[in-house]
């Protein structure tokens, strides 16, 4: 890559700092270059957060129809799987399972949900009422 | 903020993290593409079965963590590594180094990292930053993404050095144990070691997922996406493909366009224009990664959907592997040769 090629594309990263990138001069020699982005990583980031959208949609969507409790939104949402979920909650995969289920989750103490919305970064209520947005207690 | 630390920005986290920590600690002559070199971060690995983010496993480089590892002992540097149990003692344990006047590197998670705009804040838990102080209850981050040196509260440090998941970074803390100096010489040696154990992970791995023939693997795999996945899920395997090969500021190349610095620094300590003409190798290696990402983005865009433009594609990676497998045999025998 040559040095005024170093792409100079509007990204998302754009926003807080710019990338260092290594390219040829004239001369044939290696320096550094400030780069603002590359469109072609772009959209690949775009695909992969559509893909995420695309599944919280279908969460929402689940948990609408009580097929799912709002756990699995809010999974998404953060791009958790249960792995993850599991270990920055605590609870065991097993349990978080059976916390998908709305019926189960209904059950639950407001100390078991506030484990999980601590990992999710929101409030007690939210979690309950399955809106992202709700910030009461 | 600790007096004589130079916040340096890097295209990579963890040779930036090692670069400005042995300056600090006395290594002058180290750059990111030493680093990089003498730490042998360059790879590829295919991961089969595995995923990530629901998509394929795939590097471009080597294991978190060895490149500091390997750089410093290749130059004899003693260093301290230290994961916790709670983070009350990763805490306490960080702010005794601040106080002593001395910085420490952190592994972090970024997905709560505050600074990260939201379109980059994937659980990935491999992130490397250095805090470098403390003011007004902030600790001063120099991440080496960033131009300026970022801030956490207490709260939010914690909480990046506690993320879970893979690769969970426990707290982990670590830094060079003192000050040393290290003479030309002692960079010669680095350098031979760590051309010689790249090319040993390049070429001479058993089994067909790693080095050059990972990237064989990968190009095959690739021309079966379309009828095996799908056309949908094809394209968000190969968006994968490229944001691990672009990382952050790799320029596209995959890596490659740092090594092939590293290799124009290596021709300062020793003057045999192989270095030179080699480098041109990997130059030309970055190139087709980058053109084989805008092939890919003329697939996951939607502009490209034919069996025809996948196999392309998949050629594109069987080119490169050819190529880096020349690049690199010539490596090796220029160490034959300067032996």
């Amino acid at each position: 890559m040559k040095k005024e090629e170093i792409p100079q594309d509007p990204g998302a990263l754009n926003k807080v700092t710019k990338e260092v990138s290594y390219a040829v001069d004239e001369n044939g020699h290696y320096v550094t270059g400030l780069s603002t982005g590359w469109e072609v990583k772009i959209i690949a980031l775009d695909v992969a957060w559509s893909d995420i959208e695309k599944k919280v949609k279908e969460a929402d969507q689940k948990v609408r129809s009580g097929e799912a409790s709002p756990l699995l939104l809010f999974m998404e949402l953060n791009i958790m799987d249960i792995h993850i979920l599991s270990a920055y909650t605590g609870f065991w995969k097993w349990q978080i399972r059976r916390h998908l289920k709305p019926a189960v989750f209904r059950k639950l103490s407001d100390k078991k949900l506030q484990r999980y919305a601590e990992a999710f970064e929101v409030s007690v209520k939210a979690l309950k009422t399955g809106k992202p947005n709700d910030r009461g207690v | 903020m600790i007096e004589e630390f130079k916040h340096l920005q890097a295209a990579h986290c963890e040779n930036g993290v090692t670069t400005s920590l042995l300056r600090y600690y006395g290594v002058e002559q180290m750059t990111e593409p030493l680093a990089f070199g003498i730490g042998s971060g360059l790879f590829f690995i295919y991961i089969p079965l595995m995923k990530v983010n629901n998509g394929p496993a795939i590097s471009f480089r080597t294991m978190p963590g060895m490149i500091f590892k390997r750089t410093c002992r290749s130059l004899n540097i003693p260093i301290i590594r230290e994961k916790f149990s709670s983070r009350e003692k990763a805490m306490r344990a960080l702010n005794n180094r601040l106080s002593q006047g001395e910085p420490a590197a952190c592994q972090v998670g970024v997905y709560y990292l505050p600074y990260f705009p939201k379109e980059y804040r994937f659980h990935f838990n491999a992130h490397n930053i250095i805090v470098v102080g403390r003011e007004d209850d902030r600790y001063l981050i120099s991440d080496p993404i960033m131009e300026q040196i970022a801030t956490m509260t207490p709260y939010e440090l914690e909480r990046v050095r506690f993320a879970r998941g893979p690769l969970a970074p426990k707290g982990q803390l670590y830094f060079p144990r003192e000050k040393r100096k290290v003479t030309h010489e002692q960079m010669r040696t680095a350098i031979l070691t760590g051309i010689k154990r790249n090319v040993r992970d390049m070429l001479y791995v058993p089994g067909n997922i790693a080095g050059v023939s990972g990237i064989r693997y990968t190009g095959k795999k690739i021309k079966k996406w379309r009828d095996r996945l799908g056309v949908e899920k094809s394209r968000s395997y190969l968006a994968q493909l490229v944001r691990m090969q672009e990382e952050i500021g790799t320029g596209g190349g995959g890596f490659r366009f740092i090594y092939a610095a590293f290799l124009q620094q290596a021709y300062e300590y020793f003057p045999d224009d192989g270095f030179m003409e080699i480098s041109r190798q990997f130059t030309k290696a970055g190139d087709l990664w980058r053109n084989a990402a805008v092939q890919a983005s003329g697939i996951y865009k939607g502009r490209l959907a034919g069996q025809e433009d996948y196999n392309t594609m998949g050629d594109y990676l069987l080119e490169i592997a050819s190529l880096e497998k020349e690049a690199f045999t010539s490596l090796a025998g220029l160490l034959k040769k300067l032996k």
